[in-house]
């Protein structure tokens, strides 16, 4: 298997003693494997079940976002972003906007605010959804798999409906949207909340109780604390360690800090707990669209300056400034100060940041992710050192690396 | 002298001829329909449906042909650096006792019925049905690959874990009914307890069904106790580098085990041939529609344990590799024992 030396962990002595050669075996657990979705590699030094140590391998996924946004505009980096988390296109979109827009310092309308707010909350679900789903599927329940991927599939729909795309949906502009959430918008998801309230209850039924899931999950993966901490854990893994951070509650954006909604945290921070929060979650998400719904006011969703969205087609061919407008920000991009500046919004894993650097020209001069389940992955060695093998499944589950969004 | 010896083994050829190719074999290869199908029920799909012989779906039966074909003609892979001779050998050496111990089974009244009437009947069962951890064990050796090897390793301590229980889970009824032969295992179940009910094996000995459920679950190495071919940590555990009918083998070996546990369920817990308030007396065993009646009670009731296995491989999740061996170890042996204990108090006591 691997060419790597293989360190004895007996003395010769004990080895004598009980008569037997033992050494340590290492097992390389994928890129391909049924675990490791995702694309990632372990390379595990076993000694019977119990791990004694695990080397994550990360970077089969990389396709040099960071590098492709210095050779693109502003707003070409929108499809870029799309990537990144695969799992909750949105919640990247308006992640890079807002750092953007935090650059150009310029205020987004009061509609664009609560319709960024919908559909991040929209893809949160269906994030939250992906993991319990495959969480459960690793565990065996076939079952709950298909139930959460039967509402994912439900919320790709209202996606597609949004902006035409399921995953590279690219819907959102610096300074606003490209367009407004369609008519039907609001009843087409009261269908969705519906069908969605009966999986999660089938779900609860299926495996809230299960003495078998409980017992894989509760005290498995467990980090403590200080140790989360320390490696930059956030989202849900930090707030199953009874930590209440939340960027939305701690740094408000968009418009968080208008709606009534509380923040799930758990005791213990093993995987039981990210699981339940994940599920809480995706209740607070769903309340937090309908009060978004509620008071969304009319109006535009994109502000009224050529400098940074597009004029409208019919002044582009109508009249002489906006035909301008239209050819600076097309061939040179939309120019922003010069400057550099951090933006974090609140991903579904965790805290997800962008890191841009303006020389002043149209593409940005350096681009960065911090995507926030490459501090949960680099945290898991820690956690499943002396733990066995089987654990492994579900703690990396409720990881919930994203391979796009790790190897960017 | 001789005459008769061939007679008898040439008798009990005919019948393990027609018992276990004609039932076991085509039910295992029905199973793998019946499983896709019976999941797709349970989840809100449409299951398998396309495999057609002239426009003729017939409710996706035909995959069972489509599945075999796809099987015979992959090529049969035997991995660099393994063993080759032991590799081509282990699906046999598990299969080989998965299907002799049909051979005890009385599927009916007389000793027609059984391919051959052992007294120690189950104890057989139990002897030749443990030769089949060689099989996957040797696999998973075999294979030079260690995901194999750690997939052998959990499949030969779990199933000689459980072999301990099953054992001990039926001591209670062979001290109620006397006898290790399961056609007087099956005779004696069909008195009547107070005239009403059936003095089946899982009216005497509720508990020792259950455990015995489990152990056997545990022993055909299926959901919830299929951490041997665990498949998101050891991809598909001792039989990861199988391919081919080598592979299907294997499936077949694990449908026979489940088939085998639903026909000990049937025979020792569910009165076996038995129908239920109709005694068979020597009169009405003698008539050939009563025997055939039987028979067919019989695989009635196999169907129904299949079904419920299938049910319970669909529902339930999968246990830790070590929670496994606490159950096997700390609450069914235990319990196992308690029951043995009981029973034995309360036969003593009421003799």
């Amino acid at each position: 298997m691997s060419t790597e030396t293989v360190r004895e962990y007996l003395t010769e002595e004990e080895e004598d003693r009980i008569g037997l050669h033992t050494q340590e075996m290492i097992l390389n657990m994928g890129p391909s494997h049924p675990a490791t979705h995702g694309t990632v590699k372990f390379t595990l030094r076993l000694e019977g079940e119990t791990i004694r140590d695990l080397d994550p391998d990360i970077g089969y996924l990389h396709r040099g976002f960071e590098k492709m946004c210095e050779n693109a505009t502003y707003t070409h980096a929108f499809p870029y972003t799309d990537r990144l988390n695969y799992c909750s296109p949105f919640i990247n979109n308006v992640g890079y906007a807002l750092a953007v827009e935090k650059l150009l310092g310029i205020e987004i309308t009061e509609r664009c605010k609560y319709v960024r707010t919908i559909i991040s909350e929209l893809h949160r679900i269906s994030d939250h959804l992906t993991c319990l789903a495959a969480t459960s599927l690793e565990l065996g329940a076939f079952t709950v798999f298909l139930y959460g991927v039967q509402s994912r599939e439900e919320i790709y729909v209202l996606t597609e409906e949004i902006c035409g795309a399921r995953l590279t949906v690219s819907y959102v502009r610096i300074g606003g949207l490209t367009d407004d959430l369609p008519e039907s918008f609001a009843d087409h998801w009261k269908l969705v909340k519906r069908r969605l309230d009966k999986n999660l209850y089938d779900i609860d039924k299926l495996i809230g109780r299960n003495r078998i899931f409980i017992d894989r999950m509760q005290n498995t993966g467990i980090l403590d604390t200080e140790t989360a901490i320390s490696y930059g854990c956030t989202g849900p893994f930090l707030r199953a360690c009874g930590v209440e951070y939340d960027v939305r509650d701690a740094a408000p954006y968009l418009v968080y800090d208008r709606l009534d909604w509380t923040m799930p945290t758990g005791t213990r921070g093993d995987n039981w707990d990210r699981f339940l929060i994940r599920l809480a979650e995706i209740e607070q998400s769903i309340s937090m669209i309908d009060q978004c719904i509620e008071q969304m006011p009319e109006g535009p969703v994109r502000i009224d300056d050529w400098r940074v969205v597009l004029p409208p087609k019919d002044e582009v061919y109508n009249s002489i400034e906006a035909m301008m407008a239209h050819f600076k920000l097309i061939m040179e991009g939309l120019k922003v100060p010069p400057g550099e500046v951090y933006s974090y919004t609140e991903g579904a894993n965790g805290e997800l940041g962008f890191f841009i650097v303006s020389d002043g020209s149209g593409k940005p001069s350096r681009v960065h992710v911090r995507p926030p389940c490459y501090h949960l992955v680099a945290a898991l060695p820690e956690i499943m050192r002396g733990k066995l093998i089987q654990d492994l499944v579900p703690t990396f589950d409720t990881i919930n690396m994203i391979g796009g969004e790790i190897d960017r | 002298m001789t005459a008769q010896v061939v007679e008898a083994l040439v008798h009990a050829a005919i019948k393990f001829a027609i018992l276990v190719p004609g039932f076991v074999l085509a039910l295992a290869a029905l199973m793998s329909w019946i499983e896709r199908r019976q999941s797709a029920m349970i989840q809100d799909r449409v299951g398998p449906n396309r495999a057609s012989i002239g426009g003729v779906r017939a409710w996706g039966l035909f995959h069972i042909i489509a599945d075999t074909l796809k099987f015979a003609l992959k090529e049969n892979i035997v991995p660099r650096g393994s063993n080759p001779l032991l590799f081509r050998l282990a699906p046999f050496m598990a299969m080989a006792p998965a299907l002799i111990v049909f051979a005890v089974m009385p599927v009916g009244p007389t000793n027609r019925w059984v391919v051959s009437n052992l007294d120690v009947g189950i104890l057989f069962i139990f002897a030749i049905g443990s030769l089949s951890v060689y099989g996957a064990t040797i696999a998973g050796w075999s294979s030079n690959n260690n995901f194999s090897l750690l997939g052998a390793l959990r499949v030969s301590a779990q199933m000689i874990s459980y072999e301990v229980s099953l054992a001990l889970n039926l001591v209670g009824v062979f001290m109620v009914f006397g006898s290790i032969n399961l056609q007087t295992i099956i005779e004696g179940q069909g008195a009547l307890l107070g005239g009403v009910l059936p003095k089946w094996g899982i009216v005497v000995q509720p508990v020792a069904f259950f455990l015995f459920l489990a152990a056997s679950i545990a022993e055909t190495k299926r959901t919830p106790f299929d951490a041997p071919e665990g498949e998101p940590e050891l991809v598909s555990g001792y039989f990861t580098e199988y391919s081919g009918l080598a592979l299907a083998t294997w499936f077949l070996t694990e449908f026979a085990a489940v088939i085998m546990v639903a026909m000990m369920a049937t025979a020792v817990f569910f009165g076996g041939w038995q129908i239920p308030w109709l005694p068979p007396t020597p009169a009405l065993v003698a008539t050939w529609w009563f025997q055939i009646a039987c028979v067919m009670a019989f695989f009635a009731k196999t169907l129904f344990f299949v079904w419920v296995q299938m049910q319970l491989r669909w529902t339930l999740l999968r246990m830790r590799y070590d929670q496994i061996m606490t159950m096997g170890w700390k609450y069914i042996l235990p319990i196992s024992l308690a029951n043995v204990l009981v029973t034995g108090l309360f036969l003593l006591l009421t003799r």
